[in-house]
């Protein structure tokens, strides 16, 4: 719903500027190459997403998620101390962080509401730190090869489209690390419900 | 270094397949199942970058745009942030395919290897479209008092767009 506000606002504002600036006729004609546009785009990205796309599932059935989950357990055990000692959660988001690394986005959000789903159970309907912190982790994008991105810089004629790279890395690191801080600098300011239980829960 | 940009492509390529070989898997095939899946995914991103892009084009030739980088620029330069981006900082959280119509408009209109067309690619590669993924997590987990997790994943956004920036400023 909230796109079709986004979206009806888009265009009713580029009628009434486009009057108002006396660029109408070419507002008419955008309205007619946008659409041409998109085609287009998807048409070019085509080839690289859908090889891509091949890739990841050669690294899915390889069991690079699971591999990589095992790496990054023990740095996962203290991000979230207070599920430190559960299997299945811990499980369930080292493998979500590893398919986000990897890229493989259909493959990381279940497994992250499935951990979220188990977290959930100590704390029902609230939030608790640890909750917080992998919605938020999950909000900050760590994919290590942004593909899609890649693919709509090649279809517009990018001499090296991957050379992008390097800057990602460092803006998504900057990105997870201020996430993170904020997260753990809220915690200090909203009590936790793992550790303060609710009022009228006895 | 620009050598190992190149060559990222077909070394992965090749680095993946050995592994998946290597893990008996059945490399092609799968390839070419992955590869099926892409065209479904583009099927669904065709419809939403036609209504997207169309507006987008529209917002562009009409000068609003133009307008609320104007309006924006003082506070934007004074992050770092070229104004031109006005439009993918205001979207990225709401909607990921209409940032990427977004972004791909920007990439295509100031060209893929200029500073805006790059600090576009660098936004959308390393933000997420913050409202769905909370909305699905706590959505999926019954969760109805989120506490912090909205303002906490918002900074992080915001520090990935000026951090973006800078990035591109700094490396290129």
């Amino acid at each position: 719903m909230a796109m079709s506000f986004i979206w009806t606002g888009m265009v009713a504002i580029s009628l009434l500027c486009g009057l108002a600036t006396g660029r109408g006729p070419a507002v008419a004609s955008a309205a007619m190459e946008g659409a041409a546009s998109a085609v287009e785009l998807c048409f070019h990205m085509a080839g690289v997403l859908c090889l891509w796309m091949g890739v990841m599932e050669i690294m899915r059935r390889a069991g690079l998620i699971e591999l990589l989950s095992r790496l990054l357990r023990p740095l996962l055990r203290r991000l979230y101390p207070a599920f430190a000692g559960d299997q299945k959660v811990m499980d369930s988001i080292s493998a979500n962080l590893s398919a986000n690394l990897l890229g493989l986005g259909n493959a990381a959000t279940p497994l992250g509401i499935q951990a979220a789903q188990l977290m959930s159970r100590r704390t029902p309907g609230v939030a608790s730190d640890a909750l917080c912190m992998l919605v938020v982790c999950n909000t900050a994008s760590i994919q290590l090869i942004p593909t899609t991105v890649a693919s709509v810089r090649m279809a517009a004629g990018s001499a090296a489209p991957f050379d992008i790279l390097p800057a990602v890395w460092l803006a998504s690191g900057i990105s997870v690390a201020v996430g993170m801080t904020a997260a753990k600098l809220c915690a200090l300011l909203w009590p936790d419900p793992l550790r303060r239980p609710l009022r009228g829960v006895s | 270094m620009e050598l190992a940009f190149t060559m990222l492509v077909p070394v992965l390529i090749t680095a993946v397949a050995l592994c998946g070989a290597a893990r008996q898997v059945d490399v092609y095939d799968a390839l070419v199942c992955g590869a099926g899946d892409g065209l479904g995914v583009l099927l669904k991103i065709i419809p939403p970058l036609i209504g997207l892009l169309t507006a987008v084009a529209m917002l562009r030739a009409s000068g609003a745009l133009e307008l609320a980088a104007q309006a924006l620029a003082p506070v934007l330069t004074c992050l770092g942030i070229p104004p031109e981006t006005v439009g993918l900082l205001l979207i990225r959280p709401v909607s990921g395919s209409a940032a990427l119509g977004v972004g791909a408009e920007l990439i295509g209109t100031y060209g893929p290897d200029s500073t805006i067309g790059r600090t576009a690619a660098v936004m959308l590669g390393s933000t997420e479209t913050t409202f769905y993924t909370i909305a699905v997590y706590f959505g999926a987990s019954g969760i109805r008092k989120t506490r912090y997790a909205v303002p906490a994943a918002l900074c992080a956004d915001l520090a990935g767009f000026i951090a973006a920036a800078w990035a591109v400023r700094v490396l290129f």
